[in-house]
């Protein structure tokens, strides 16, 4: 029960998070908005038994792709200037 | 108005395609016949603790080599897109200091996150984890080095290495189960061993030492080659 709880309001906050990440005006609040969604997620694959799945998503999901977004980001203003 | 109208419709006719799926839904109360097979047979077949790792090294070993060619041919296109140019690696650029607490911090935690990527992928049959988290888990590292230290420049020469040579050693285990065991990929090229040990599960965790080799220098090689474009214009 306490699970079900928890894992529903993980869901709650990244659905908040992912209306963030497309109604922002600011890029960079939308991709961080992006990275914490893959954070949330992870620790709900834990909470669905799924520890293999929470592994790849914490490390890819909220870290590899976040940066690799803030680079595309950076050279897009550069070329933009 | 009309744009807002067609998008509610949309919405509409995909809640009530969607509601089908949801009204029908009966949760399973027993294992399907081939999840059975695998819970029952695996530990004395494969040999591995995690039975997550069973399948997908050893039961479905093809899918995982695909898997891993699929994120080499990844890290060629984006290498190759982005390779920088001559007069873009001279130049010098003057970067923001980083942080004191970032810079510090990145050295206690640099060697503690490379240890553990490299626990994830060798434990990769013992406990939940294996080559790909483990490599990811190793590029995230070298990922805070390139953030405490932008200066530094990474030998793609012995990233390649690292990553080809992992990769072949890969097939070749996977070759010689054909003469050694029951056929490609099968794990019974090496004894299975004592059952919940480092070394158990036939050649397992070899497997997974070279898929995290693979998975992290391929990882970091797209990493290295974005943070170096960023040195264009």
């Amino acid at each position: 029960m306490m699970n079900m709880i928890l894992a529903l309001s993980f869901e709650l906050i990244i659905l908040v998070l992912a209306i963030i990440a497309i109604h922002n005006k600011s890029l960079k609040i939308a991709i961080i908005a992006t990275g914490v969604i893959g954070l949330f997620a992870s620790v709900l694959y834990l909470l669905l038994a799924a520890p293999d799945v929470a592994m790849t998503e914490a490390s890819i999901g909220s870290g590899l792709t976040t940066i690799i977004f803030f680079y595309v980001l950076n050279k897009i203003r550069k070329t933009n200037d | 108005m009309i744009k807002n109208g067609l998008i509610f419709l949309v919405l509409v006719g995909f809640t009530v395609i969607l509601s089908g799926l949801l009204i029908n839904f009966h949760g399973s109360e027993q294992l399907n016949p081939l999840a059975g097979h695998y819970v029952q047979n695996g530990a004395s077949e494969v040999g591995a603790a995690n039975l997550v790792t069973a399948v997908v090294v050893t039961y479905r070993g093809f899918d995982t080599l695909g898997e891993v060619t699929i994120l080499f041919i990844t890290a060629a296109i984006v290498g190759f897109f982005l390779k920088a140019r001559k007069e873009d690696e001279n130049r010098e650029r003057s970067l923001r200091k980083t942080s004191e607490i970032l810079s510090t911090a990145s050295t206690l935690l640099v060697p503690t996150i490379f240890m553990l990527g490299v626990y994830i992928f060798m434990n990769g049959h013992l406990t939940p984890g294996g080559g790909f988290q483990g490599g990811a888990v190793i590029a995230t590292g070298m990922v805070m080095i390139i953030m405490s230290r932008p200066e530094v420049k990474f030998d793609h020469g012995i990233i390649a290495w690292i990553e080809s040579t992992s990769g072949v050693g890969y097939v070749i285990i996977g070759v010689l189960g054909i003469f050694l065991a029951a056929g490609f990929l099968d794990n019974h090229v090496l004894p299975i061993g004592k059952f919940g040990t480092i070394l158990s599960a036939g050649v397992i965790p070899l497997i997974y030492v070279l898929i995290g080799l693979k998975v992290g220098s391929e990882l970091t090689n797209i990493i290295g080659s974005l943070k170096e474009t960023q040195n264009e214009l």
